[in-house]
């Protein structure tokens, strides 16, 4: 962990918004030089903070319109290994996000489909037969607003 | 949806995997010339279909070890609850997702915080303090065991 001040909280906020964003650009939007700005984002870099980067795609665009997050509950825990369920569900392609979580569920998952009968074929077919699976709760998203964290 | 052939698809999914290949690189995989790859991704740009490139930042290397999932449920009698809601929980500055959902739970909010003692004191002085709450349920991210949140193309 690295020690951050508030022009680096300002460079991290501006570069959740644009990835792509020249040193230079980055510089005036907080204040800095062009040089001063590519060594404090090098060095944010170098500790990891800035950790790659990824395009955002529009779901709704290519026709994904449903999104639905699961709360999964293992069947019969020490009898099913987590790794079996893990590499299973890593491995279905509508399902994008895995977090294994401390609470009333054990995983939760973040599930897109084409629309709500499509999200049932996924369900049923390849959620519903993983190994070891439960209790499963569904929630519809609705909205989502992400914020560019930097605390 | 909008148009988008094979191709235009294989070019996302190359791009969803790694950002940062060249658009020379994804033309000889894809398997289409270098100025053709570059309108196609301008096009998708402009179309909004790719919506923007982002860096990604590591919470845990910024010291916030701890990410809780909080499950909320409303008390729908009173109107405006979600609006109200939604407007103060904004402004808790360690929230950095807000989800409403159609289900069990209305509204789900992301924390990140350094440790317990400090997600202690944010969801004491500041989540608690929330307007028209009725149930809270917590889950602990343990591990991100995937997190590819893109589309399966």
């Amino acid at each position: 962990m690295i020690g951050i001040d508030n022009i680096d909280r300002a460079l991290l906020r501006e570069l959740q918004k644009n990835g792509s964003a020249k040193a230079s650009d980055l510089g005036k939007a907080v204040g800095l030089s062009q040089s001063a700005a590519w060594r404090r984002i090098k060095r944010l870099e170098d500790a990891k903070v800035i950790n790659g980067k990824r395009i955002v795609l529009d779901a709704v665009k290519l026709g994904f319109s449903v999104t639905v997050f699961l709360g999964v509950k293992l069947a019969a825990k020490g009898r099913v290994s987590l790794e079996d369920f893990e590499r299973a569900v890593s491995a279905v392609p509508e399902v994008q996000l895995v977090q294994h979580v401390l609470g009333m569920y054990d995983y939760r998952l973040k599930v897109v489909a084409t629309d709500l009968s499509d999200f049932e074929r996924v369900l049923r077919r390849r959620i519903m037969t993983l190994p070891g699976v439960g209790d499963v709760e569904a929630n519809v998203l609705l909205s989502e607003e992400k914020r560019n964290f930097v605390i | 949806m909008h148009n988008i052939d094979v191709i235009d698809k294989k070019i996302l999914r190359l791009m969803q995997i790694d950002a940062l290949l060249s658009v020379a690189d994804i033309a000889e995989k894809v398997g289409v010339a270098t100025a053709s790859c570059w309108r196609r991704i301008g096009r998708m740009e402009k179309s909004g279909i790719i919506k923007s490139q982002i860096s990604v930042i590591d919470p845990k290397a910024l010291g916030l070890e701890v990410e809780v999932s909080l499950r909320i449920t409303l008390d729908k009698t009173q109107t405006n609850a979600f609006d109200r809601f939604i407007e103060a929980a904004r402004k808790v500055k360690e929230v950095n997702e807000i989800q409403t959902f159609l289900g069990r739970v209305d509204v789900r909010l992301n924390i990140l915080a350094r440790d317990m003692a400090h997600y202690q004191e944010i969801y004491r002085s500041q989540i608690l303090l929330l307007p028209h709450i009725s149930d809270i349920e917590a889950l602990m991210v343990i591990t991100n065991v995937m997190t590819k949140d893109g589309v399966p193309l």
